[in-house]
């Protein structure tokens, strides 16, 4: 008989007729942030168009989409950043934790501290590095004394990764660090004052990889304890970091979804177009 | 659906991983064609051959493997692009594996020939032809993202299944008739399961079109039909 080199040939195939076991769905996370119909114009220009979305507690969401499609506009109405534009008029609700953020009763300033920021360009304090994550705590009153405040700078410096390799040196500028290590400055710093929300806005644009890994890195531990928006023209960094992903284009909502099913397989064909980089 | 891209080198590989699948799909296509009708006419010389063929299907698999793994790494793609490139390295090797039956099926060729011919069989034949039409029928639904055409095929290795079932309730009479004859009678039911398992893979292939255009694999069961692998005789 000669050799054979299908060992299946004498097995009983046996096609699966069981159900795929019932995957326990995770229990979703709850809402932290709710926007509905929002509109944004600067001017006559009509930027958002009745954005409706709901950002989960304690997830990493991504905004993605070509550029002047209205995510950075978007991220930008959850801390009212636009109210700094005179041109700029925000219609619809957004709550954060069923709190209307465009209510009269509303301090924008404690809004700010709850809802902290990162920038797409690190833009520490001319201030030393102990005092890049002092000041917000200080002025927000939330530290009495060096001791308490020495506490919280190594506390929020050891949550950004950075600690290990500033603390000898905390009376340095915060400008004297690498690209990199001032982006985890500005992440110490915005969680120095105890935010529920963290928004970044193209946080990684100006790093190299590693850095930017670091930074991702960062992200996936934060998530624990805060709710991250993140802008990023990175495809493969939203895959990567998100759990979320909403996609914008010309001032419209699109599409928004779970990330893998984002990536995989989009509903809406300006998704598709956009993220396997078709777009005329 | 391989076009558009703003890289257009990008679009180019899309094609050709489509293409190289294609043409490894139409060599298996002609190696079970040989492979049948090599057995039909007792041909060992070209059984010898076809065995030997079946490096150039092993050479392609192992080229598009490459180019596939070579647009994962450089290009990243995502959704259609995605599936696309997954589902060529996963029909890849499902391909190589139909060329391993055809081999097979020459290996036994050359073995059965060593023997005299037991009674014309019309089964082996119409199966094989089956098939191969399976096979060219999923690639053509693979290159054209033909989801109908796909899910035919699907539903067409029942068919295949019966034909194997009865196959076999025949070969074993003919061996209670007359156990001479049970050295190529099984040579001949090996070969029968051969393609057999050339319909299974063409509904593997099926699934993986589905899920190139879908996003989604097929969850439902397929009809499955193979009773072989349970039949009894009673031997008295």
């Amino acid at each position: 008989m000669p050799e054979e080199n299908t060992p299946e040939e004498m097995e009983v195939t046996v096609e699966s007729n069981e159900a795929p076991g019932a995957t326990q769905a995770p229990k979703a996370p709850p809402t932290k942030v709710n926007a509905r119909d929002v509109n944004v114009y600067y001017a006559d220009n009509h930027a958002l168009k009745d954005i409706t979305i709901e950002i989960p507690e304690n997830r990493v969401t991504s905004f993605i989409g070509p550029s002047g499609c209205g995510k950075s506009s978007f991220l930008r109405c959850i801390n009212r950043m636009n109210d700094t534009i005179d041109i700029c008029r925000v219609e619809g609700k957004i709550e954060i934790d069923s709190a209307d953020i465009y209510d009269r009763s509303i301090d924008v300033v404690q809004l700010r501290a709850k809802v902290g920021m990162v920038f797409q360009k690190p833009n520490p304090f001319p201030k030393s590095i102990y005092d890049n994550i002092a000041y917000g705590p200080r002025i927000h009153g939330m530290v009495a004394g060096k001791t308490d405040t020495d506490e919280l700078v190594e506390a929020s410096l050891k949550r950004a990764g950075l600690w290990e390799e500033v603390k000898d040196r905390l009376a340095q500028p915060g400008t004297s660090l690498s690209g990199g290590q001032q982006q985890r400055l500005c992440i110490a710093r915005a969680i120095a004052v105890s935010p529920q929300v963290i928004l970044m806005d193209e946080p990684c644009s100006a790093l190299d990889p590693i850095a930017t890994a670091r930074i991702e890195e960062l992200i996936d531990e934060l998530r624990q304890n805060f709710t991250i928006v993140i802008v990023t023209h990175s495809m493969q960094q939203a895959a990567r970091v998100s759990q979320k992903t909403a996609f914008f284009h010309l001032g419209e909502l699109v599409e928004q979804g779970n990330t893998e099913l984002i990536f995989t397989n989009p509903v809406d064909k300006r998704t598709q177009d956009y993220i396997t980089g078709r777009f005329g | 659906m391989t076009t558009d891209h703003i890289v257009k080198s990008f679009d180019e590989e899309l094609s050709r991983l489509s293409d190289q699948i294609s043409r490894m799909g139409g060599l298996a296509e002609v190696q079970i064609e040989r492979s049948i009708e090599s057995l039909q006419r007792r041909n060992t010389e070209e059984a010898t051959q076809i065995i030997e063929d079946d490096a150039r299907i092993d050479a392609l698999q192992i080229e598009i493997e490459e180019l596939a793994i070579q647009m994962i790494a450089r290009r990243q793609p995502l959704a259609t692009d995605l599936r696309a490139t997954v589902a060529g390295l996963k029909i890849a090797p499902h391909i190589e594996r139909i060329g391993d039956y055809a081999k097979n099926i020459a290996r036994r060729t050359i073995a059965l020939n060593q023997n005299p011919p037991i009674k014309p069989m019309f089964t082996i034949p119409r199966m094989g032809r089956m098939a191969r039409s399976m096979v060219k029928d999923v690639l053509d639904a693979f290159s054209s993202n033909d989801l109908a055409k796909a899910r035919a095929v699907w539903e067409r290795d029942a068919e295949l299944d019966d034909m194997y079932d009865s196959l076999f309730r025949e070969l074993l009479t003919y061996m209670m008739e007359d156990p001479r004859s049970i050295t190529s009678c099984t040579h001949l039911l090996f070969v029968a399961r051969n393609i057999e398992r050339i319909g299974d893979i063409a509904t593997n292939i099926a699934e993986l079109v589905h899920y190139q255009v879908e996003g989604e694999t097929l969850t439902e069961d397929r009809p499955k039909t193979d009773e072989a692998s349970v039949t009894v005789v009673d031997s008295n």
